[in-house]
């Protein structure tokens, strides 16, 4: 693609639209679902959607999809807000799978594919290169509900691929999958956001999420509780501290002053320290109870950042 | 390799529910159940006329054995008989004996014996009215025509002057001859249309829980709006029901002509014409309204349960439609039933094929269905727009119709 940017910083990336949901709040009767939820998956990027069950993830995505109505805030795809016209191009993975349980892989697909737009030749390449793409080839002409679950959810990413998105939803695509089938889906979108389209998933497997996505966005009961990078998110929340003493007496660290123990195991404990512990008196403490043999800083994992966030107590509302 | 960019596609309203009636339409008629439920209604048609044709065949012929001296009534019994609308075959039996061993086994229905004046008749157990009526009027010519002789007169004269004596009937409103097939076929057409719009009404319900069950829904409706999926699906569905029942009355037609069942093939044709088009109208009338109904609830176990109340109006049409048809296919409550746009596509297609409708009440029943067919459509679609993404618990008809 040959782009003559007008503007002085225009990199593909700034000028492809990006995806923003901005205020939204769903209630059912009494329950509040969603308490304005705010954030924006940008052009090109992997986006994370985590939170426990019943958080959010499936409410945001199908008010994104239209498929639900938000009691306010708006949804809004390269500034403007979603239309039926902009739902057309968003390619989307329901939660709980929806296809025809009776109809051919491939049938199913070039329909789909129709649906969009295609004509009867596009929608069958398209199709069959999808079904290439993801390892259905001997499935092509067998009913959906035969297939494994993992094939259906196969199946299920190439229906939300084959018109070629210009926004990806999905809405945990990687649950039930075998580590092949992990690595084909990855390399999916990882290659969809590189040609500039928006991706945003939810997932449980976190280790996942943090090795896959640019940003992450961590909801609970409803309300956004963290959004960035894992970087970010990870550099904000500070360190731990692992330490290995193999003399030391179990709780030898619990009282030093501004350390907390997060787990003890063996001889090796992890701390976190509170802001402005020095962390050479820590070590100068272990150093008294005999020799140590390890003791390094280690950065927050995602899965630490998801457990503060969900189990730090609930926010009053504002 | 470059895969191509599809990213600007949109799909025409037009092609979408083109493409959404495409797919239904091959799914059902490629379905097993389409192609044995077909067959076994046509089997059920070659069954029922093949039967009608041994029983009208059987009813209305006669065997009759002749012997002895009755031999030389063959001709004037078969032509008597043929004016009393009865239709005779005679053969000639050598010994009495062989005769009614004939007749105790079935092969012939009377065996004729004796004098032409004083005629025996063996039958199996009795003798049918209008043979009776026959040779009693062949008897009767016998003797008066010697007493005639005997007395010296003309006896054809008088007999000529005899028969032309005969009472005529003048009818206000002439019986029409062929009422007793219109009937049948009126009858045979109500309950096609009452088969057909039952079970594609029901298919469209069950397809829309099928989509919702499966969430294939949500899918569909990032692409389609409500109404293009919901008339993609009702024309589909209707036009398989069509071809059914184009197959279904096509071949009714040809095995009834080649069974000799049906003699009035005109009429047959208009009747199939008047019942497809009530068929399109019945079916549009009802169909939007199973759709809305399907959409109320997400899984198919709970279907029957919102179908109930609309497949009730269409079997209590059924019923009381056909029972009127036959009882008092011109009575006023038959009139006034059929007029009931609710009702309309199953009666008055009957009263047509009957020949029993005047030309203002067929219009009128049209311009009345085409009505409620407008103000369901409306309905059904409200409905369906408005429950088809709710998943969970079946959504109340109230609120469906109220929230937009």
């Amino acid at each position: 693609m040959i782009a003559i940017a007008a503007s002085s910083t225009g990199g593909p990336k700034l000028t492809d639209p990006a995806l923003e949901i901005d205020s939204v709040s769903k209630r059912y009767g009494d329950i509040v679902a969603l308490d304005a939820v705010t954030f924006d998956v940008r052009a090109g990027e992997l986006f994370g959607f985590v939170g426990s069950n019943g958080a959010g993830k499936t409410t945001t995505m199908r008010i994104a999809l239209g498929v639900l109505t938000a009691d306010s805030g708006e949804v809004r795809f390269d500034g403007k807000p979603i239309t039926h016209q902009t739902r057309t191009h968003i390619g989307y993975m329901p939660e709980e799978r929806g296809l025809y349980p009776k109809m051919k892989v491939l049938d199913q697909l070039v329909y789909l594919a129709e649906l969009h737009g295609l004509t009867s030749d596009e929608a069958h390449q398209s199709a069959e290169n999808w079904i290439g793409r993801l390892g259905l080839k001997e499935r092509r002409t067998e009913e959906v509900q035969k297939l494994s679950l993992g094939n259906q959810q196969r199946v299920q990413l190439a229906a939300a691929l084959v018109h070629d998105p210009s926004v990806l939803v999905l809405d945990e695509p990687f649950s039930g999958l075998d580590p092949i089938a992990v690595d084909v889906m990855t390399e999916v979108l990882r290659e969809k956001a590189s040609t500039g389209v928006p991706v945003i998933f939810s997932s449980h497997q976190l280790d996942l999420v943090e090795r896959l996505c640019d940003r992450v966005g961590i909801i609970r009961s409803g309300r956004m509780v963290a959004c960035g990078s894992v970087a970010e998110l990870t550099a904000d929340a500070g360190s731990l501290l692992v330490v290995t003493a193999p003399n030391a007496p179990s709780g030898w660290a619990s009282n030093l002053p501004g350390v907390r123990i997060v787990s003890e195991r063996d001889a090796t404990v992890v701390l976190e320290l509170s802001p402005g512990t020095d962390d050479q008196a820590v070590l100068a403490a272990a150093l008294t109870t005999g020799p140590v043999t390890e003791f390094s800083r280690r950065r927050r994992s995602l899965t630490d950042l998801f457990r503060d966030a969900v189990n730090a107590p609930e926010r009053a509302p504002a | 390799m470059t895969t191509p960019s599809y990213r600007d596609r949109t799909v025409k309203p037009f092609t979408a529910v083109r493409l959404v009636a495409k797919r239904e339409l091959n799914t059902r008629l490629r379905t097993r159940s389409f192609l044995i439920g077909t067959a076994v209604i046509l089997v059920v048609f070659a069954g029922y006329f093949l039967l009608q044709a041994t029983l009208l065949g059987d009813a209305g012929r006669s065997k009759i054995g002749l012997t002895g001296q009755a031999t030389g009534i063959s001709d004037q019994l078969k032509s008597v008989s043929q004016q009393l609308g009865k239709d005779v075959e005679t053969v000639t039996i050598t010994s009495p004996e062989e005769g009614r061993a004939q007749v105790e086994n079935g092969d012939l229905d009377a065996l004729l014996s004796g004098n032409v004046s004083d005629l025996q008749v063996l039958v199996k157990s009795d003798l049918d009215k209008q043979l009776h009526a026959a040779l009693n009027s062949i008897a009767q010519q016998q003797v008066l025509n010697a007493t005639l002789l005997e007395a010296g007169l003309d006896a054809p004269q008088v007999l000529n002057t005899i028969n032309s004596a005969t009472v005529k009937v003048t009818s206000i409103t002439p019986e029409d001859p062929e009422k007793d097939q219109r009937l049948i076929i009126g009858v045979v057409m109500v309950f096609l249309l009452y088969m057909s719009i039952t079970t594609y009404g029901t298919l469209v319900a069950q397809g829309v829980v099928e989509e919702k069950s499966s969430r294939v829904v949500e899918i569909l409706l990032s692409t389609l709006r409500p109404w293009q999926l919901m008339l993609g699906k009702v024309i589909g569905l209707g036009l398989t029901g069509l071809i059914q029942l184009l197959i279904l009355a096509g071949a009714g037609l040809a095995m009834a002509t080649a069974t000799g069942s049906l003699t009035v093939s005109g009429i047959a044709v208009s009747t199939v014409l008047w019942g497809l088009l009530w068929y399109i109208l019945g079916f549009f009338l009802y169909a939007t309204i199973f759709a809305g109904a399907g959409s109320l609830v997400s899984r198919q176990e709970d279907t029957q349960s919102v179908l109930t109340p609309v497949t009730m109006v269409l079997v209590i049409g059924f019923i009381v439609g056909v029972n009127l048809l036959l009882q008092s296919p011109d009575g006023q409550a038959t009139t006034v039933l059929s007029l009931i746009p609710l009702l309309s596509p199953v009666l008055m297609p009957g009263r047509i094929a009957a020949g029993l409708a005047p030309g203002w009440q067929i219009a009128l029943s049209i311009v009345l269905t085409l009505a409620t067919v407008a103000l369901f459509t409306w309905l059904g679609g409200r409905i369906y727009q408005n429950a088809v993404l709710r998943t969970g618990s079946r959504v109340k008809l109230k609120d469906a119709l109220r929230s937009s």
